[in-house]
Parts: C-alpha cells; sequence; structure tokens
C-alpha cells in the first residue's frame, strides 16, 4: 500500500467536484441500489460523503470506503437527476482509480486486466477456448431463452447465462472496407466484447442493416474492449492501453460515424475516453473521435430518418432503457421509433422502463444477490407489459434481462432492438 | 458507556445484527443532513423493522443514556438530523408501510418512513388528495415532514403538514406508546399532542403511527406567469390579489437574480430583464377558476404587470411550472455552495423584506437570488457561494444573521418550513422569550429527563 498522505491529496483533487453535492439527497428516489437496501452508503450522496470525509481525514479507513464505493452499479441515474449537476459517475470513476492505486488490484483482475484484456488477440484465443469446453461445465436451462446454467457448483453461482457463441463475429465476419452506397454514408463498426463473443446475431443484424440502407462500413479487425470494465475496477494503465489500441486503429479508416450495439460501449467511446485519458495527445485524439460516436438507432433515425412506421400488429415487443443510453447520451426515442418502424411487432411500453436492469457489468459478477433483486423487478415489469419479446439496446443488459426472464420461468426471448429492425426487413 | 461492540450486540439482539451499522464508514453516511453545518458520526445506527423494535430500540437508548435521532430521509435544512456524537440514529427507512386509507371517512395511516410522493401518489390513485408537497417530497418521509412541519408550495390555500395530522402514536423515552386524537374531525380528548408533536424535531417522543387528513381534489385549475418590471409590483400585486379574497392554491415568485440564472440554465426563454415574476395557480370548481383568473389577472394589470401568461393546456402549464422547479438547481448549480434560507414575513411586509434583502446581498458582497412561496411570506433568499472561501463564508454568517433581524423586525419569524434544529437555535430566544425557553426546557425536561431525544436541537442545550 502507498503512503495515506498521497492518497488524501489524489482524493484531495476531486475537492472541486466533490464540493458541489449539497447533500439534498434527492439522489435517493433514483438509485436502484438504495431501493433495495435503504443504506446511505448506497446512495450517491452518502459515496460523495464518504470521499469527501476520506479526503479531509474524518475517516481513516480507505478500505472500507472502497468496499462502499463499490457497491455502485454506474448507472448515471442519480447524475442524470441531480440538483447541483455533481458529475457522480466521473467522480466515482476517478475515485475507484485512485483507491486501486492506493491499494492495488486484486491479482486476478490483474491476469484478466493487464495480461489478457489489453492484448485483443489472447483475450480472443482464451475466450475461444472457453466456448469449446463450456458444454462440460453446463447445461440448457430455456431453449426459447438460449440460457444454460451450471452443471456443478461454479463461480457464476445459479445463474442462467448465455453461452459463448460457437464462433464469435470476429472470426465469422472478415475485415470490411465496404465503399459508401445509396446513403453516401460510411460508418465505422465498433461491436464491443459481448456482442463479439456472447451475441453475434446482433452485429450480423447491424451489417444487415447498414447495407439495406446503403451505407458503407469499415469493420477493421484486432479491436479491443472499450475499457470500461477496466476502469471501474479502478484499472488505469490498462484501460489507457486498451483505448490506444482502438484508436490508433480506427484513426486508418475514412468513415463518417462510429457505430455501436452497445450502450456501455457508446457512452464509454463518447463520454469516457475523452474525460478519464491521461495522457495529453490520447485524450485530444479520443476527443477527436468522441463527436462520430453514434449508437445504431440513434444512427438510423436521427441520421437516416427512420420513422415509425403505421401500426399493423404483430408480436408485443417491449422496450428496456439501458442506463448507458438514457443517462449518459439522453437516447431514449430513438430506440422506440425504430421498433415502431420494424415489421412484425407492435410496440408497447413496459412500467419503469428507465430504471436500471441491475447488471452493471462487473457488479453483477461482485454482488450477484443485489444484482438479482434489481433484475427481478425488471423481469417483472416487462411480464406486466404483456410482451411477448424485450428489446434493449445492450447486450449486458440482454444478459442480465435474459438470466432474470429465465430464472421466473418466463419464455420471452430477448432481442437487441438492432435485431428486430432486421428481422423485418425483406 | 459501554463499548462499542457490547452496545451493537445489546441493540444486535433487538432488531438482527443486519440492522445495526458500526463500520466507521456507514456511520459517517449518517453524519449529515442537508443543512450545511459540521457532521457528527454516531455510534451506531440502527434500522428497526417492526414498531415492537422501535419501542425497545428508544428503551434502550434511555436505559443506557444514549442520545437518540431519528432519521428518515436526512433531507432537513437545519441540521435536526445531525446525531450526537456517540449517540444513535434510528433510521425509519423499514417502517414503511401505509396501513390504512380510508375512503369513507377520508383518512390515512402511516407508519413514519413513508416517502412523501409515494404516499401522495397511492392517495391521488384512490381519488383523493394529500396536499403537502415539500420541495424534498420525492425522498422525504412523513416521518420527518411530521417532525418538521414542512410546508410546500400549496401552503398558501391548503396549509401545511400539521394541517394534516389528526392523530398521532408515539413511544415516550420508556418505549411506552402515547396515543393522542383520533380519526374523527372533531377530536378534543385532552392535551393535542398531534399539534406539539409537529415541529417537534423529534426532541420529545419518537413517531410510531401518523393519522392525516385526506381531501377531495380540485376539479380544475389554471396557471399563469405575470412578468414586472419592478419588484415592488410584484409584491404589491400579492397582496392585493390575498386582500381582494383570492386565495389561488400556489403563488410563487422570482427575483431577477433567480431568472437570469435560470435562464442560463435552462435556456427556455424567460426575460431576462425582468425585476420579477408571478407563478400564480387556482383550483376549485370550474366557474370559480374561472372567475378567480380573471380577477388576478385584473389585479395584475392594476398593479403594472408588464405581461401575462395563461396556461392554455396541460403541456403548456408544464412549461410555465418549470421555470420555478428550476430555480433551486439552477442556483445550486451557479456556484459550489447555496445556502437557502427560509426567513418568513407577514404577507403586507413582502415589499420591505425584497428591498432589505437586495441591500444585505449589497452590503456583504454576496450574489443572492430570492425565489419562493411569496403568497404566504415564505421567502428563500438563496446565497450562492463557496464555503471554502472563509472571507466570503463570513460575510455569508453574517448576512443571514442580517436576514433574521430584518425578518424578525417585521413581525415575521426564523423559519417557515425548514424547522430550527442546531442551526438557528440560538436565534430562538430572539424571536419568542426567555420565559418560552425556558417553559420549553422544563417540558423537554420532564418527559426526557435524560436528555436522549434529539438533544440540542430547537432549545439548545
Amino acid at each position: 500500500m502507498a503512503e495515506i498522505q498521497e492518497l488524501i491529496k489524489l482524493l484531495g483533487e476531486l475537492d472541486d467536484e466533490l464540493v458541489g453535492c449539497m447533500r439534498c439527497g434527492m439522489c435517493q428516489a433514483q438509485c436502484p441500489v438504495f431501493a433495495q437496501t435503504g443504506r446511505e452508503a448506497d446512495v450517491a450522496r452518502g459515496k460523495l460523503a464518504l470521499l469527501d470525509g476520506l479526503a479531509h481525514e474524518m475517516i481513516k479507513d480507505p478500505k472500507g470506503v472502497k468496499e462502499r464505493l463499490d457497491r455502485c452499479l454506474l448507472c448515471g441515474s442519480c447524475q442524470a437527476a441531480c440538483p447541483s449537476g455533481v458529475k457522480v459517475v466521473d467522480i466515482f470513476l476517478k475515485a475507484r482509480a485512485i483507491l486501486t492505486g492506493y491499494m492495488g488490484l486484486p491479482p486476478a483482475k490483474k491476469v484478466i486486466f493487464q495480461q489478457l484484456m489489453t492484448r485483443p488477440q489472447l483475450f480472443d484465443k482464451i475466450v475461444g477456448l472457453g466456448s469449446r469446453f463450456q458444454g462440460v461445465f453446463s447445461k440448457k436451462a430455456s431453449e426459447v431463452m438460449g440460457t444454460s446454467c451450471a452443471r456443478f457448483a461454479s463461480p457464476l453461482g445459479d445463474r442462467h447465462y448465455p453461452n459463448l457463441a460457437d464462433k464469435p463475429f470476429h472470426k465469422t465476419q472478415g475485415e470490411l472496407n465496404e465503399p459508401r452506397g445509396s446513403s453516401g454514408m460510411r460508418v465505422a463498426f465498433f461491436p464491443g466484447c459481448v456482442t463479439d463473443k456472447v451475441y453475434p446475431r446482433v452485429a450480423e443484424a447491424t451489417l444487415k442493416v447498414l447495407r439495406h440502407h446503403g451505407v458503407g462500413i469499415y469493420l477493421p479487425h484486432g479491436q479491443a474492449c472499450c475499457g470500461i470494465p477496466a476502469l471501474s475496477s479502478g484499472e488505469r494503465k490498462s484501460f489507457e492501453k486498451m483505448v490506444e489500441t482502438n484508436l490508433s486503429l480506427f484513426e486508418k479508416g475514412d468513415f463518417d460515424y462510429i457505430i455501436t450495439v452497445c450502450a456501455t460501449c457508446a457512452a464509454t467511446l463518447k463520454d469516457v475516453w475523452p474525460m478519464m485519458v491521461e495522457d495529453d495527445t490520447r485524450r485530444e485524439r479520443a476527443k477527436a473521435m468522441s463527436g462520430k460516436v453514434m449508437d445504431i438507432s440513434q444512427f438510423l433515425v436521427d441520421v437516416l430518418g427512420v420513422e415509425p412506421g403505421e401500426a399493423h400488429g404483430g408480436k408485443k415487443v417491449t422496450y428496456h432503457d439501458p442506463c448507458h443510453l438514457r443517462n449518459s447520451l439522453k437516447v431514449t426515442a430513438q430506440p422506440r421509433n425504430v421498433l415502431k418502424a420494424s415489421r412484425g411487432v407492435e410496440f408497447t411500453e413496459m412500467p419503469e422502463a428507465a430504471t436500471c436492469c441491475g447488471c452493471g457489468g462487473s457488479f453483477s459478477l461482485e454482488h450477484y444477490d443485489l444484482s438479482r433483486t434489481i433484475g427481478q423487478r425488471k423481469a417483472e415489469n416487462v411480464g406486466k407489459s404483456g410482451a411477448e419479446l424485450a428489446a434493449t439496446s445492450c447486450p449486458a443488459c440482454m444478459m442480465q434481462i435474459s438470466d432474470m426472464l429465465s430464472q421466473k420461468g418466463e419464455n420471452t426471448p430477448v432481442r437487441h432492438v438492432v435485431e428486430v429492425y432486421a428481422e423485418g426487413l425483406k | 458507556m459501554a463499548d462499542a461492540t457490547t452496545l451493537a450486540k445489546d441493540f444486535e439482539a433487538i432488531v438482527g445484527a443486519d440492522n445495526v451499522m458500526t463500520h466507521e464508514a456507514d456511520l459517517h453516511a449518517y453524519s449529515y443532513d442537508s443543512a450545511v453545518l459540521p457532521s457528527k458520526a454516531p455510534a451506531l445506527a440502527v434500522r428497526p423493522t417492526t414498531e415492537d423494535q422501535l419501542a425497545r430500540v428508544t428503551r434502550a437508548c434511555n436505559q443506557k443514556g444514549l442520545p437518540l435521532t431519528v432519521r428518515g430521509a436526512g433531507t432537513n435544512l437545519s441540521g435536526g438530523t445531525i446525531p450526537e456524537q456517540g449517540g444513535v440514529v434510528i433510521l425509519t427507512g423499514a417502517l414503511n408501510q401505509v396501513l390504512e386509507i380510508n375512503e369513507e371517512d377520508l383518512y390515512a395511516v402511516c407508519q413514519p418512513g413513508v416517502v412523501t410522493a409515494k404516499f401522495a401518489a397511492e392517495v391521488a390513485s384512490r381519488g383523493l388528495f394529500y396536499p403537502p408537497d415539500p420541495g424534498s417530497q420525492a425522498v422525504s418521509t412523513l416521518g420527518g415532514n411530521v417532525a418538521e412541519n414542512a410546508g410546500g408550495l400549496r401552503g398558501l390555500k391548503y396549509g401545511v403538514t400539521k394541517d394534516y395530522l389528526m392523530g398521532i402514536d408515539f413511544f415516550d423515552v420508556d418505549g411506552e406508546q402515547v396515543t393522542s386524537g383520533s380519526r374523527t374531525v372533531k377530536c378534543v380528548t385532552g392535551y393535542n399532542l398531534p399539534g406539539l408533536m409537529s415541529a417537534s424535531e423529534g426532541t420529545l417522543g419518537v413517531f410510531n403511527k401518523l393519522i392525516f387528513k385526506l381531501v377531495p381534489p380540485p376539479q380544475a385549475s389554471q396557471a399563469m406567469m405575470a412578468v414586472f418590471d419592478d419588484v415592488q409590483d410584484a409584491s404589491r400585486t400579492v397582496a392585493s390579489i390575498i386582500r381582494n379574497k383570492i386565495v389561488p392554491c400556489t403563488l410563487e415568485f422570482m427575483d431577477n437574480v433567480t431568472i437570469r440564472t435560470v435562464e442560463g440554465f435552462r435556456g427556455a426563454g424567460l426575460p431576462t430583464d425582468a425585476a420579477a415574476l408571478l407563478l400564480i395557480e387556482v383550483d376549485g370548481h370550474p366557474v370559480q377558476v374561472k372567475e378567480d383568473a380573471e380577477k388576478i389577472e385584473k389585479i395584475c394589470k392594476e398593479e403594472g404587470v408588464r405581461s401575462i401568461e395563461i396556461a392554455r393546456d396541460a403541456e403548456h402549464k408544464g412549461q410555465l411550472w418549470q421555470a420555478r422547479r428550476d430555480a433551486l438547481p439552477a442556483l445550486a448549480n451557479f456556484r459550489p455552495t447555496c445556502v437557502l434560507e427560509d426567513a418568513t414575513v407577514p404577507r403586507s411586509k413582502m415589499p420591505d423584506m425584497m428591498t432589505a434583502l437586495g441591500r444585505i446581498a449589497d452590503e456583504y458582497k454576496l450574489t443572492i437570488g430570492t425565489f419562493g412561496h411569496a403568497g404566504d411570506g415564505n421567502l428563500h433568499p438563496t446565497i450562492m457561494t463557496d464555503k471554502r472561501d472563509k472571507d466570503e463564508w463570513h460575510r455569508v454568517e453574517e448576512a443571514v444573521n442580517a436576514i433574521f433581524e430584518e425578518a424578525l423586525g417585521m413581525g415575521g419569524t426564523l423559519s417557515g418550513e425548514h424547522g430550527i434544529g442546531i442551526a438557528k437555535s440560538q436565534w430562538m430566544e430572539k424571536e419568542t422569550s426567555p420565559a418560552t425557553i425556558a417553559y420549553c426546557r422544563k417540558m423537554k425536561a420532564a418527559l426526557d429527563p435524560n436528555n436522549i431525544l434529539n438533544p440540542g436541537k430547537i432549545i439548545g442545550t
């Protein structure tokens, strides 16, 4: 462990941001974790007070503060509703990095982030091996949902998870460098890890949709993770490496937009990269790229002008707002409009569509019980909507909602918005 | 005092280990509320999950001589939920049941930890109305609302929390149940303890059950925004509306500083050169609403309004009210620290108070944005500052004192709706009298001989 004085000095640099919290407590109404636990240390105001207390030496226990700081989905609901405009997510990411720097990264995370995820080719290989042997460890949980559960006692507990794809997207799909089509547009495609390795069908649907609209595609191989898992765990160096890999890859291409199909990747590329990258030159490069980042639904509606069609019946589909799309990028209408423009389905709103599904990336690994309690409510709301199909714009939310519905014994398939739209295209 | 481990064990025996918090970090999270005051961490925090546990926790605190502070959402603005060092914080979060909504006799029975907005929504879903709407209602609890006698935007016509508290059940320091008030409209059975408990800030008992009056909702409403070139014209308009025997449900004021800050925040096209805005809403029977709205329009014109905009439909009404909803966030965003005061004056003194606030801002070189409930004289002069700037902070403290001096001088009061807590306790004698404080202290000493119930609040120590 480093010197505590050094920690206090680093936290002190957050003072200008921390001081904006006037402790009004309005974040209590928004926080999905607080809604379950009712503990002040679980809500933004409490965590900000803890960081402030640590920075001003009113608390002497950095470990205790870090444990509480980690109990956060980083969904940004509090930030979106904060009367004082406190940049809660920025503060938490920075504080996690500072505290991790002080306490060190746990050995398992060290291997995953520093050795594996910073080397996309090795990462792909290891996950590829995993997909070949997963049948040994898991069995089908639900045919319709496409979920499995563990055969034996497993670190995944009693989750119902989707299997790793037999072949990840980057294996089935060669590099693409297609020219501008009838739309006159050309986009770069950033599928993200979960899409690539778990839901290649979402990426394939994206290609189909882009081609349908005459959009040229740039898809380079060797893409790294967007870096948010590392950064959320406070591992800034690995984050920096992943950003560099991606930046230099995409800078080679000529395109109008970078399209994402993962809400978290979208928010990371657009907001987190320009804010959290430490290297000055690299941060400028990230800023330059930031303006081009767009979620697929946003691109379809705002750029290509896809409009809701006539209601013509079909399977009832509902929509869950991924936090990073709703709170960070303020994209809420476009995915709904894409669903309304999709043939063969009829859109229906679910109660509390805007609340978090409880996944929060590594939050669900570290606090599964809490994650599940939050997710069960989401599953109930999907049920209440009467939908036969649940759609969303984030593969991580897809995993979580599938898990919850499958455990509930519901046979409601979970799809990405772009899949639903692609299915309706001739 | 027993050591922390033994103490925690004693409380764990009552509420279970999951509901006792002793870790330094958890305790620090209960060391503050929304007031700009130094924090103080308790020795432990307990969360009773039943009324019986609440009684036993209270009794245990008294037996051990531990100061106790009951905490709902911790949103109050006067330090009322800042605990005593070494004391116990009792959390009401798990006592959050609406026990009964009676549609025949128009009342509801609630536990203290029910969130105000959730209660209001549940009441509304039964076709009834619970009017008190404190600004923090999305998170604040009914127990806290009673303890602070919370107000809100509808205070002018519908009154505040105390006007809806029909009955109360609370525990005395020995954990014995005290019951007062009733489910009937009329009730004169003995001392008016619901009245005593309103605004008692947790110093006289621990609330267990609250009975609230419900009313039928208004059938219609009409909102309007009036723009003034002179603060005095706006203030006179307020007085004139009341003098003409019209009681709007809401009559809100925003000064030029607030208008400009809100416009910078939202950019909704507010007139930044206007001296003041009034946001007015009338409700009730459709015929009366129409008549009142016309009268108000006429009064505004007589008093020299620059322009008046009347809401065409629900959406337009929402747009008009957005400016008021933005007032606090806009002011809070402007500088790091935001000191929200609530000195209140008789309505006729509104113009004088506005003049005084302008003078205080100049004298102490501070930016003060004033908005608030003009209709009931409850203004929120909001000082935008940075508490880290020692020199400026000193001027803020002096300006706050000056605001109290002015309000009291006009026959006003220290607090319209935020409470006294520890923030204003040293001023109590000035508004009342030494004998008043002595009387209150004697009462407190008789009911709470060990002085464990939220000590130091309201009447000091």
